[in-house]
């Protein structure tokens, strides 16, 4: 391979593909290419850098420069300054890395990766994931050689048992004992399956990982399906994510060609093929039985466990199934060995988590932390804190299967135990920030808006009963609930709770059961004061004119569409509620700021 | 939903060429029939009656299965898009960020509901799950193209670009 002077690499991830890095990239080897360096400097596209709020992402190295917010018109600069006269372009900078005139910080100084700790994301952001020469120079299919050649399956099993890895997808089952189980099964033919369908909404870090480092996965597939005596592997991934499907397209295209897949891998008698199968839009088919029947090619229904897919999975066969982010921790630990991965994280959840940091936050994008890491050391270290200087009212994890967590518990340890405690759920990572802006009534209804959509209709308690919970949730926003419909709502969560079929109904009332533990005071607000405390439900809303602030200009009664505004000019306007129909027209035309909505 | 009309079925030698071909190669594979419908719809862009049949002949499947599948999962349509499908991310973190007012917006601005096509057939509307781009919340997209971080402001500018 040809060595380069300096390497540009540009992110491609979704988050920085969506502002316009294929430009970037298109750009910079036109420049180098007029400034004749296209053979000296090597332009490289790598997965998620996970500081997807700044995007497009560039770094140059050796120097380590980070660019941030990278226009198409900024490129030629950078390659005229900083490649062809090595003078870094500081305005283009990251702020936090600049230390002085002449200096720059590395990465991991910056606080937004000072705390991460990565080892599902070790390579996203560092190698180009087409490539599966630049996976191996990082140490890519050692760990797969090392199990084929060195260790017996049990061996493999015992080490992730020790590891104490558990499911990252969400429930948090040990990784190791579900190989077990699977292993243990009798059966001429068994599986390995992947849960990519990453279905709740605000949560990327599987995407990121089969965009950022596709070779990880199929190479902790590969190990799984040596320990549990399989030999076909399927992953199911959404459809919606175009760019990640085609990366591991490519992936298992080029492991085929060096015969990592396929017969006699490492001249060790273990033959495996993996293919991918694409999802298509059901937020159920991340629900395990349900998944195994979507890959059947049937409607995405859930079926009543036992028998549990360990022992009648996939056709009818014994079958593995665990999450991206779960594979992706899986060669590390063959490399690095249980004990060091056991030194990481809380006494029961081992090893690291991947969030999806999103919603009411400076740095949102994607950050691993140490499981034990606190709510406020991601919100206000890593995150940066809340924009706009508002204050922060609650974290939602779990998605629609989880909860809140409020501002007092803001110093719990991030692990799977203590979030069940309090109400919440892992969940697969997703973790939205809401200020005081956030109506939590009307994040429950968000959420159960999401649930009756994608509940698949077999069984009446999440088909008939989600619904009920979104009509009483739907009275209670439009200002007609009462206190006895709280209580309804309440009883109601417990039934689906309990009757549900799978995970999805199980779990469906939780973002209200969490809300009303913890903002009881905001349903009261809308049942009893018929106020949203938030200002965001409408029609609990009314909006008014203080007459200090008011000039008279009678900007507002031109533009109201009803002409519910009236008065005299250079006098206090007034505005009747009874015509008003909430539109908002009069404070965004307001120049004195004298319209608010209460 | 809202009725939608639909516009009679065209089919083109080389699309239904295509289509046998995809059915031929998935013929005989278990769990055939959802990448055959992937293939299908990105062949005519959406699956009709006439689209479902073929491939219940192709593949030997029940109409009444295959109808089933395609009406399970959102990503399969039997109504054809408009020229440019606007669909507007109502994941969590773009929600948080407004992403409802902006899909009020397009709907007034378009006179449409999600899931229907102006008369002209220029525009649908669609509201999507998470897209995957949290850090740019909210975010819409126009067929291939993505806008993010957007305000109720940007909406008239990004649909004017596709009006003529």
């Amino acid at each position: 391979m040809e060595l380069a002077r300096g390497h540009v690499l540009v992110c491609g991830g979704t988050g920085c593909t969506s502002s316009g890095s294929a430009k970037i990239i298109e750009e910079f080897e036109n420049c180098l290419k007029d400034k004749g360096l296209e053979n000296e400097i090597k332009v490289v596209q790598t997965g998620c850098f996970g500081l997807c709020a700044l995007g497009p992402i560039v770094i140059v190295y050796p120097e380590g420069a980070f660019y941030s917010m990278v226009k198409p018109e900024d490129v030629s600069e950078i390659v005229e300054e900083h490649l062809l006269k090595g003078r870094i372009v500081k305005r283009l900078l990251y702020q936090e890395t600049v230390v002085d005139e002449d200096n720059v910080k590395s990465l991991n100084e910056v606080d937004f990766y000072k705390k991460q700790q990565r080892i599902a994301l070790v390579n996203c952001g560092v190698i180009n994931p087409e490539s599966i020469d630049e996976y191996i120079a990082f140490g890519g299919y050692t760990a797969l050689g090392k199990v084929l050649t060195e260790m017996k399956p049990q061996e493999v099993i015992d080490e992730i048992k020790e590891s104490g890895l558990r499911g990252r997808g969400g429930g948090g089952f040990p990784t190791g004992l579900k190989w077990q189980f699977t292993a243990n099964s009798q059966g001429d033919k068994k599986y390995v399956a992947c849960n990519a369908d990453e279905g709740d909404p605000g949560a990327f870090m599987d995407r990121s990982i089969l965009e950022g480092d596709p070779h990880s996965l199929i190479e902790a597939m590969a190990i799984a399906a040596y320990a549990v005596g399989a030999d076909q592997g399927y992953v199911y991934i959404r459809a919606e994510y175009p760019i990640a499907v085609n990366r591991l397209r490519i992936a298992i295209d080029q492991a085929k060609e060096y015969g990592l897949l396929g017969e006699n891998i490492f001249e060790s008698g273990f033959n495996f093929d993996l293919d991918i199968r694409l999802g298509a839009g059901a937020f159920v088919c991340g629900e395990e039985t349900a998944l195994m029947t979507s890959i059947e090619g049937h409607r995405g229904e859930p079926r009543p466990r036992p028998p549990f897919p360990a022992v009648k999975g996939l056709f009818g066969k014994p079958t593995l199934l665990n999450n991206v982010e779960t594979y992706a921790n899986i060669t590390a630990i063959i490399n690095n060995g249980a004990e060091w991965f056991k030194q990481i994280g809380t006494e029961k959840s081992k090893g690291t988590k991947v969030f999806a940091v999103g919603g009411k936050i400076k740095n949102t994008g994607l950050v691993e932390i140490p499981m034990g890491t606190t709510l406020r050391e991601i919100v206000y270290e890593i995150g940066g804190g809340i924009p706009g200087g508002k204050k922060f009212k609650a974290a939602q994890t779990g998605g629609p299967s989880g909860g809140c967590i409020p501002a007092d518990l803001i110093d719990t340890p991030i692990d799977y135990d203590s979030l069940i405690s309090i109400g919440s759920m892992m969940g697969s990572g997703g973790l939205i920030v809401m200020d005081e802006d956030t109506c939590m009534v009307d994040i429950a209804k968000f959420f159960l808006e999401f649930t009756v959509d994608e509940s698949c209709g077999k069984c009446a308690p999440c088909r008939i009963g989600t619904k009920r919970l979104l009509e009483i949730l739907e009275k209670i926003t439009s200002g007609k609930g009462t206190l006895e419909d709280i209580d309804k709502l309440e009883e109601l969560c417990y039934s689906i709770k309990n009757a549900a079929l799978c995970g999805l109904g199980q779990t469906a009332p939780n973002p209200i059961l969490s809300t009303l533990r913890y903002f009881r005071d905001e349903y009261i607000a809308h049942v009893v004061d018929k106020k949203c405390p938030a200002g965001v439900c409408k029609a609990l809303l009314s909006y008014v004119i203080d007459p200090d602030k008011c000039k008279g200009c009678s900007l507002c009664a031109k533009k109201c569409p009803v002409g519910a505004i009236e008065g005299v000019v250079k006098n206090p306007f007034t505005i009747d509620t009874n015509k008003c129909i909430k539109c908002g027209v009069c404070m965004e035309s307001c120049k004195f700021g004298a319209i608010s909505k209460k | 939903m809202a009725e939608i009309k639909a516009p009679a079925f065209k089919d083109t030698a080389e699309q239904s060429a295509k289509l046998q071909e995809v059915i031929a190669k998935f013929k005989g594979t278990e769990g055939a029939l959802i990448p055959v419908l992937h293939e299908a719809q990105s062949i005519y862009g959406y699956l009709p009656y006439e689209v479902q049949k073929a491939i219940s002949e192709g593949l030997d499947v029940p109409m009444a299965e295959i109808y089933g599948v395609v009406s399970f999962y959102t990503q399969f349509s039997i109504y054809p898009k408009g020229t440019y499908n606007v669909a507007v991310c109502l994941g969590t973190a773009c929600y948080v960020k407004g992403s409802g007012d902006i899909i009020d917006k397009i709907k007034e601005k378009l006179g449409i509901e999600v899931g229907q096509c102006t008369d002209d057939g220029r525009f649908s509307l669609e509201a999507t799950r998470c897209i995957g781009a949290c850090g740019l919340a909210p975010v819409l997209t126009v067929n291939d193209d993505v806008y993010g971080r957007l305000t109720v402001d940007d909406v008239d500018d990004i649909l004017s670009k596709y009006m003529d």
